[in-house]
């Protein structure tokens, strides 16, 4: 026990690392082996994450020497709150969809043969996110976030016919980004000679003032935003959303864009401080802008798709805009809106994405056109799950999405950037706008055929995930004040404003 | 009082910065050939010329004036530092580059794919072969 | 890719010069600590010695030298052993990775030379079987001449 006490930092990657690598060998004795194994693993991270926050929380930042060297020198694994926060986040929400995961597999994956490497695949990527979160040295992130990269590309292209299509597209638009954050890194480590995030810190404020460390910030920033989907580098992110599979989207959608703002925040806030970030070089007033426009745009366009996933693929844009607006903001409650939001979204996406595989399980397609009535006739539970869902994201008290909206909006007031709560009212509009187009069709369009349509509900493993998310959202929104104040205000607390 | 051609500004700021503008149009071919080339492959090629220009960056900071490669030799010994070059950056650069290998071994294999589904590589013909396929969402 | 069954020079320098390849792959992997190389150079010659048998005398005939369904194992046990060795030294109280409690006899700057060994062999597998499977992969789809 005191052993797992002791290297908790270290363990989901530890463990999540191997399994990866021996489910095709264990597959070959039992080919059912290769889901359970990815189960049992994803639920042991679950468990790890949740002792790892209790243990952030209470005995604040836990630093983990990998392999046993102090940290200029080697490589430190950091648990603080909020990289113990956000790999919570990661962990269950991956758990949640690799439950759901066997019938989408089954169904939408023709070629049983690459059954097995799928769970491989994504039991890989969720190791890359762990290791991105947990690590506190730059070129391991870069190593992490290349190792998920390659992963979600695998994921994607395993699909539809035009999947390899989209993957090549994110693939050449997620190297460049990774590209440019080794750039970036080049040069802070160029102008500071080390790669420790701790250390960076301590001797920023001596060559703070160097172009060459200006231009390594804002090459870090690009290249993050790329693997964001920041506004205007979103370009690959509706297509690979729309052609995976339900899986991979609900994988990627939830958690995939949420360690780009992770990283960002760790950059921006903790490492380089708010006031260098704003005052000094106004990088986050940029982000702030494009993030305002990301979300309008991705609003607007959400409202004239007619397929599920792609509207839901736009409104990731728009969310994502979201959290980029309260990175913009730089101050206290515009970060508690970001951190928030980034936990929020992943429960309101991969609830949403989960009951459009859902929908495609049972009726055999997404389109929006083609759900009405008997969609509710047929699916009652999942349709019920949808509808919180989207009333989430539309920002309804009290469920979770209104509450990180609330603070960016206080952030905004307080920063007296009218234009931004402008655009957080507006995008709520426009959110209600094509969620209410679903759900009017649903409940309140007739039947096309009155004849009694059977009940098949989705089966119990792709319920069951939907409807803990749909009480998550409930759960979230009412515990909102006690999660606010125990775990995201000790995360501003310690970042640099 | 004569200033020779090596003193003005201009000069100091191309010569003196030499290895960074070898970076720099490398780093710019590898753009253009990703961002103007329509075949697929070409576009590959251009990451990988990108990538490797990033490497060179890297390594250029690596280097030290009559500086010798980082295996201990017995003639110097091992008390002054500076006459070996750092070794970091070329153990991080053996990581970006088996980073980039299975990028490109990820990229070729969905090049395969996607030739074998749709016949062609050249970018606006498989636009318009993706329109014109059957709509198998 | 045309096979020339008729060009005996390619054929019988590439089959006499890969075991010789492999030799100093396994020198460089094993001399990381004393000279440049390591894991990772070792592993990519490896992998040359075999792409080369395969590039000269065929797919087909180079199963008999290194077999196709081997690549992927192989690999995936280079990643093992270099799991394994980060492991077995936090079983015995170390850090992840941490070399001086792996379970050998002698002083701990030997332990940590012994797991660096350790790791480069799991490291040169794993290039070698995965680089291999790429090449293999890739040529898949290629209609047989």
């Amino acid at each position: 026990m005191t052993w797992i006490w002791n290297n908790s930092p270290a363990l989901p990657v530890v463990l999540l690392l191997p399994t990866a690598i021996a489910i095709p060998l264990f597959a070959l004795i039992e080919r059912r082996l290769a889901r359970w194994l990815a189960l049992a693993v994803s639920l042991t991270t679950v468990g790890l994450s949740i002792l790892n926050l209790v243990k952030a929380l209470s005995l604040g930042p836990i630093h983990y020497h990998m392999g046993g060297w102090p940290p200029p020198i080697g490589i430190e694994y950091v648990l603080d709150p909020l990289s113990a926060f956000v790999l919570l986040v990661i962990n269950t929400i991956g758990f949640l969809v690799l439950v759901h995961a066997k019938k989408v597999v089954d169904r939408e994956i023709p070629e049983s043969g690459k059954h097995v490497p799928y769970y491989a695949v994504a039991v890989l990527m969720l190791c890359g996110f762990n290791g991105i979160v947990a690590t506190g040295d730059f070129f391991n992130l870069y190593v992490w976030l290349e190792i998920a990269s390659l992963s979600l590309y695998g994921l994607i292209a395993i699909g539809s016919r035009k999947a390899p299509v989209a993957a090549i597209r994110y693939l050449i638009l997620g190297t460049i980004g990774a590209c440019f954050y080794l750039l970036g890194l080049g040069f802070l480590f160029t102008m500071t000679g080390t790669l420790n995030m701790a250390d960076l810190k301590a001797i920023l404020p001596a060559v703070g003032h160097e172009p060459a460390v200006v231009i390594g910030l804002g090459l870090i920033v690009v290249g993050m935003g790329l693997k964001m989907a920041l506004f205007p580098l979103h370009g690959w992110l509706p297509d690979s959303y729309t052609y995976a599979p339900s899986t991979s989207s609900a994988l990627i959608a939830p958690i995939g864009t949420k360690v780009g703002a992770y990283v960002l925040i760790r950059v921006l806030f903790f490492i380089f401080g708010a006031a260098y970030v704003s005052r000094t070089i106004p990088v986050t007033t940029v982000i702030g802008w494009l993030a305002a426009a990301g979300i309008l745009y991705g609003s607007i366009m959400a409202m004239a798709q007619t397929e599920l996933k792609r509207m839901l693929a736009y409104s990731s844009i728009a969310q994502v805009g979201y959290i980029g607006l309260g990175i913009g903001l730089a101050n206290p409650l515009g970060l508690i809106g970001a951190v928030l939001h980034v936990m929020n979204h992943a429960a309101m996406k991969a609830l949403l994405f989960l009951a459009a595989g859902n929908f495609r399980a049972v009726l055999g397609h997404s389109d929006i056109s083609r759900l009405d009535g008997s969609t509710r006739r047929r699916m009652p539970w999942t349709t019920a799950a949808f509808a919180v869902g989207a009333l989430s994201m539309i920002g309804i008290p009290p469920l979770a999405g209104f509450f990180s909206k609330w603070y960016l909006a206080l952030g905004a007031v307080a920063k007296k950037q009218w234009v931004f709560l402008a655009v957080i009212l507006l995008s709520s509009l426009l959110n209600a706008v094509y969620f209410f187009r679903v759900i009017e069709r649903i409940y309140f369009a007739r039947a096309e055929s009155t004849a009694a349509a059977p009940r098949t509900e989705a089966s119990a493993s792709m319920l069951v995930p939907v409807l803990v998310l749909a009480a998550a959202l409930i759960g979230l929104g009412v515990l909102n004040a006690f999660i606010v104040k125990g775990v995201i205000g000790k995360i501003v607390t310690s970042a640099m404003f | 009082m004569t200033t020779s051609w090596k003193d003005i500004p201009v000069t100091k700021f191309l010569l003196g910065h030499y290895g960074y503008w070898f970076v720099f149009i490398l780093m710019t071919l590898g753009f253009y050939g990703m961002v103007v080339k329509k075949n697929l492959v070409k576009k590959l090629i251009g990451m990988n010329i990108f990538q490797v220009a990033i490497i060179m960056f890297y390594l250029s900071s690596a280097g030290k004036w009559k500086a010798t490669i980082p295996i201990v030799d017995p003639a110097i010994g091992t008390a002054d530092t500076a006459r070996y070059i750092d070794p970091l950056q070329h153990c991080l650069m053996l990581t970006a580059i088996v980073v980039g290998v299975a990028t490109s071994g990820v990229a070729y294999a969905l090049l395969i794919t996607i030739y074998k589904r749709f016949g062609t590589l050249h970018e606006d013909e498989l636009i318009e072969r993706m329109k014109n396929d059957l709509d198998m969402e | 890719m045309m096979r020339r069954d008729d060009d005996a020079i390619i054929s019988l320098v590439s089959r006499t010069v890969s075991p010789f390849i492999m030799i100093f792959a396994l020198y460089v992997i094993f001399h990381g600590h004393y000279s440049p190389g390591g894991g990772f150079q070792g592993g990519t010659m490896l992998a040359a010695a075999l792409i080369l048998v395969r590039l000269a005398a065929g797919s087909d005939l180079s199963q008999l030298q290194f077999p196709r369904s081997w690549a992927t194992p192989l690999g995936s046990a280079g990643v093992l052993i270099y799991w394994g060795t980060g492991f077995v030294s936090m079983l015995c109280g170390g850090n992840f990775l941490n070399y001086a409690f792996l379970p050998v006899s002698g002083p701990p700057p030997h332990h940590r030379n012994l797991g660096i060994l350790f790791i480069e062999v799991g490291v040169g597998l794993a290039v070698m079987g995965i680089l291999t499977a790429i090449y293999d992969d890739l040529l898949e789809g290629h209609p047989r001449d």
